[in-house]
């Protein structure tokens, strides 16, 4: 049976191989090309900072469907070890809970509402990522401000609020280079 | 030198905490890890929001190659054997496995970007879409006066140098890590100030990527 499907299956490629050859003459099918992933990334800073020295090329290459199986518990003890006093966060998340969330390095990105990455309303917290967004502080707040972002008050911002040359109204938004 | 009180006592076990797991922080994701360091395949940023002129639009943006000095940008170039792919979940119970794919390569000295189509396969290896329905264009030189912008069945497409739209006191965030601080200023000071990216920033009708939300993320992948 193995040895009939085998025969079939090279009389199927032989005969690929002559259509293949008889339609040279008409347009060349395009080739085949592969390529291999060597960087990757979602929410802003997440292997930066949840990743320590000797994992970081391993992160970039995990799929993110494989990521919290692969890093959640390195993800736990890494916040632990940033915040060794951390209880929950503005967003009320356990440690694990926090953790298990960001170790599938996505973005969630609303089709139907605000796309933001936090705006101050809780319904809209990651539902996208906007140029304007204060992303950095957002992240220290959730790691280092506590429940009631309170806690660690000169961790939690970075006082630098926007960016340093305004954004187009117009595609392509981003700003001319300097 | 400061007196000690209780609050700067938790403050600086905090500190010594940080400095004791022995990382240091970048960026975003700009030099992020060894085997893409000064590579044209390291990203920096992924961002994605509503159209600010077109509420029925998404836009889609990858940031490679950070930290540009403006001396160091016309230079830059976008690499003909990295291909950046977004990949996008748009199953109704997300299971992050890609269901979509949007890719852009840099050939013959122009930008094409392909999709949003279904992935030929998913995972770490990606074949190009290669179909003939792609959105193609000239790549922005650095000091053009205006930004090229390619336009094919309502997707439109850039791809050029811009200014890093990212912000953040990393220099402070280093000295705190160092304990040579105890915390930020304020003012804190924009450690990407003045410093370019090389970007793709792709705005597309929500309707071809799914309904309700969709899980994205960003990718380089380099040709085999």
């Amino acid at each position: 049976m193995k040895n009939s499907l085998k025969v079939l299956s090279l009389v199927a490629i032989a005969g690929l191989a002559i259509l293949s050859s008889c339609s040279k003459s008409e347009d060349a099918a395009l080739p085949t090309v592969v390529y291999q992933q060597e960087d990757q990334m979602a929410r802003p800073a997440i292997n930066t900072v949840f990743i320590t020295t000797g994992d970081k090329d391993a992160f970039n290459l995990t799929i993110p469907s494989a990521g919290v199986a692969t890093w959640g518990t390195k993800f736990n003890s890494r916040l632990l070890a940033l915040n060794a006093n951390y209880t929950t966060n503005l967003l009320g998340l356990s440690s694990t809970a926090f953790t298990g969330i960001l170790a599938a390095d996505v973005l969630t990105v609303s089709l139907t509402g605000p796309t933001t990455f936090y705006d101050g309303v809780p319904a809209n917290t990651l539902t996208g990522r906007k140029l304007a967004d204060d992303v950095i502080t957002v992240e220290l707040i959730l790691i280092f401000g506590g429940p009631t972002n309170v806690l660690n008050p000169t961790l939690t911002d970075d006082h630098v609020d926007a960016n340093d040359k305004a954004f187009l109204t117009t595609f392509p938004y981003l700003a001319a280079p300097f | 030198m400061n007196k000690l009180n209780p609050k700067k006592l938790m403050m600086a076990a905090v500190v010594a905490t940080i400095c004791a797991t022995g990382a240091y922080l970048i960026a975003a994701d700009h030099a992020d890890a060894p085997a893409v360091t000064g590579k044209t395949s390291d990203i920096t940023d992924v961002y994605a929001f509503q159209s600010p002129t077109t509420a029925s639009n998404m836009v889609l943006v990858v940031n490679i190659q950070g930290l540009l000095a403006p001396s160091a940008t016309a230079a830059a170039k976008f690499d003909p054997e990295t291909m950046v792919e977004i990949n996008i979940d748009n199953s109704t119970v997300k299971d992050n496995i890609e269901d979509l794919v949007i890719q852009t390569t840099f050939e013959n000295g122009k930008v094409q970007v392909y999709g949003p189509a279904k992935p030929i396969q998913t995972g770490l290896k990606s074949t190009l879409i290669n179909a003939s329905t792609k959105v193609e264009g000239a790549i922005t030189a650095y000091g053009a006066a205006s930004p090229s912008i390619a336009e094919s069945n309502g997707i439109k497409v850039f791809a050029g140098p811009r200014d890093d739209p990212f912000f953040f006191d990393l220099t402070q965030f280093k000295k705190i890590l160092a304990t040579t601080a105890t915390g930020f200023n304020n003012p804190g000071t924009d450690t990407f100030a003045g410093t370019n990216v090389m970007s793709i920033v792709i705005e597309l009708p929500k309707s071809v990527l799914g309904t309700g939300s969709v899980n994205i993320w960003a990718t380089t992948n380099r040709k085999m």
